[in-house]
């Protein structure tokens, strides 16, 4: 399971030794690698956060999908929260991380536009984690644009070692990985160190390891927008235990690695063929065939 | 890959291979045809013949083959949008076999001119795409580089021809194949570039004896 090649825990100890927060350190990397000024990247990514804030804001409308199937929850969770007798089991910045990514991911169920970070099926756990952070830790845009540095940063090390996609690794690499990236980002937003953004990292992987991809009838639906919600939470989760200076047992790059043997490990019918899990429930196949039969 | 792939790319949903690759191979398809199609005849083979409509594939290749990327915003009315424009569109469901990849489009398009081709495509992940057959030869295209597709009689030389010529045009090949299906028959080169070939080099290149056909066909990532 070695691989030295890309290593998160080497970004990590060379921000340690540099003195440096994981974004400090990495945006001048990043912006090289790709031959821009970090001024340009910044922009770039600010660009992806309004598309993101777009996305929460058409899913907010109640929109519907065009299967049908899935639609209006993030509203729903949004009206429910804003009444005074509501009981918000997760306190607000939660209920909203919630609610941001679900409304993120019925505007890509939707057929609206979203930013695939990583990947279209788990589009709305970043939005979901930022926008949180936007509103209740008074994040500037250039700080969030930053945590999208860090955030991408974590994806590249997990499609190296693993993947990002659903169809190789189970819903552990899509919503996991997004997770994964949501938490190392919200860690160093907030001020944590870059040991701590990995120790994020770590705990969203053995939290979330396992997890498969199982899409009611193919569609990018059921049960991937609530799973979109609840990768937000595993986010916040992970991150507000390593601010806390919880430690992880297992360092960050042995967990991608351990989530690459799970999704390698994973049967075909687990990886996004439809092919097993919730996909096959009679309510599943029933509604497939009705479906399939209505188009 | 960079960050940029992983914080991206922005596209309409619901996903990267039914969607966004979707609108890619009709782009490629589009752009093998090399003039926008006013017909075009879809067969939809594995899970695109499956989930086709949940998925918006069928209005994400006719975006593609409008010539329009996969953030368009458009992409949801690309039916009502191809008929404004003049495309006559057919999809079917098919089978192209077991070893077939699942999200595969066969087109059969047509030009105002009057000349068509055959694309057979897939869509492998990620928004990526291949196209695996031009009018029944095997090729292989994924749409990252501008590429120069020549079919050509099989002797001894014609590669060297068309190198020279993209030399002496200061285009650099960065990948090159050659597919035949028999030995002194018609091959297919297929030339990745770092550059966009002119139209003045892609006629000199088609002026020469050996060469059947040569088509520029654009990048489409």
């Amino acid at each position: 399971m070695a691989n030295d090649k890309i290593s998160l825990n080497a970004l990590i100890e060379e921000a340690e030794a540099a003195k440096l927060s994981l974004n400090a350190y990495l945006l001048p990397q990043s912006a090289a690698e790709l031959e821009i000024t970090e001024e340009e990247l910044l922009a770039k990514m600010a660009q992806m956060l309004k598309v993101m804030e777009e996305a929460a804001a058409y899913g907010l409308t109640g929109v519907r999908s065009h299967s049908g199937l899935t639609g209006g929850s993030a509203l729903k969770l949004q009206n429910a929260a804003a009444q005074p007798g509501f009981n918000k089991l997760l306190g607000a910045l939660a209920t909203d991380a919630v609610t941001y990514a679900i409304a993120v991911s019925e505007c890509n169920a939707a057929m609206g536009r979203i930013v695939a970070a990583p990947t279209a099926g788990a589009a709305g756990v970043l939005p979901g984690v930022l926008l949180a952070l936007k509103k209740h830790c008074n994040l500037t845009e250039e700080q969030l644009a930053r945590a999208l540095v860090v955030a991408g940063q974590i994806g590249l090390v997990i499609a190296a070692r693993a993947s990002l996609a659903g169809a190789v690794g189970g819903c552990q690499a899509e919503c996991g990985s997004a997770a994964a990236m949501a938490a190392g980002a919200a860690v160093d937003a907030l001020g944590g160190t870059p040991a701590q953004a990995g120790t994020a990292v770590s705990i969203v992987f053995k939290n979330m390891l396992g997890l498969v991809c199982d899409p009611v009838a193919g569609l990018v639906e059921v049960p991937c927008i609530k799973r979109n919600g609840g990768a937000a939470v595993q986010a916040l989760l992970a991150a507000e235990m390593a601010l806390a200076g919880i430690g992880s047992f297992i360092p960050a790059d042995e967990a991608i690695d351990a989530m690459k043997w799970v999704g390698d490990s994973m049967p075909c019918a687990l990886r996004e063929t439809a092919g097993g899990g919730l996909a096959q429930t009679p309510t599943a196949l029933a509604w497939a065939k009705a479906w399939f039969e209505r188009e | 890959m960079n960050i940029i792939d992983i914080i991206g790319p922005v596209m309409i949903g619901p996903s990267s291979s039914h969607t966004a690759g979707a609108v890619r191979l009709g782009l490629l398809a589009a752009g093998i045809l090399g003039a926008p199609p006013v017909k075009a005849q879809i067969d939809l083979h594995g899970s695109f013949a499956h989930t086709y409509r949940g998925h918006g594939t069928d209005v994400a290749l006719l975006a593609g083959l409008m010539g329009w990327l996969p953030d368009d915003a458009r992409i949801p009315q690309a039916r009502k949008y191809a008929a404004e424009a003049g495309l006559e569109y057919n999809f079917a469901k098919v089978n192209l076999g077991d070893l077939t990849h699942p999200n595969t489009a066969r087109f059969t398009l047509t030009a105002k001119d009057g000349k068509s081709c055959e694309v057979i495509g897939s869509s492998i992940g990620g928004g990526q795409v291949k196209v695996s057959a031009i009018d029944g030869a095997e090729v292989e295209l994924d749409g990252k580089l501008p590429a120069l597709l020549v079919s050509h009689t099989d002797k001894p030389g014609v590669i060297a021809l068309v190198s020279s010529t993209l030399a002496s045009a200061s285009v650099n090949i960065a990948t090159m194949r050659v597919f035949r299906k028999n030995k002194g028959g018609l091959a297919t080169m297929v030339l990745e570039c770092d550059q966009k070939v002119q139209p003045a080099i892609v006629q000199l290149l088609a002026a020469l004896p050996p060469i059947d056909t040569v088509r520029f066909v654009d990048s489409v990532l």
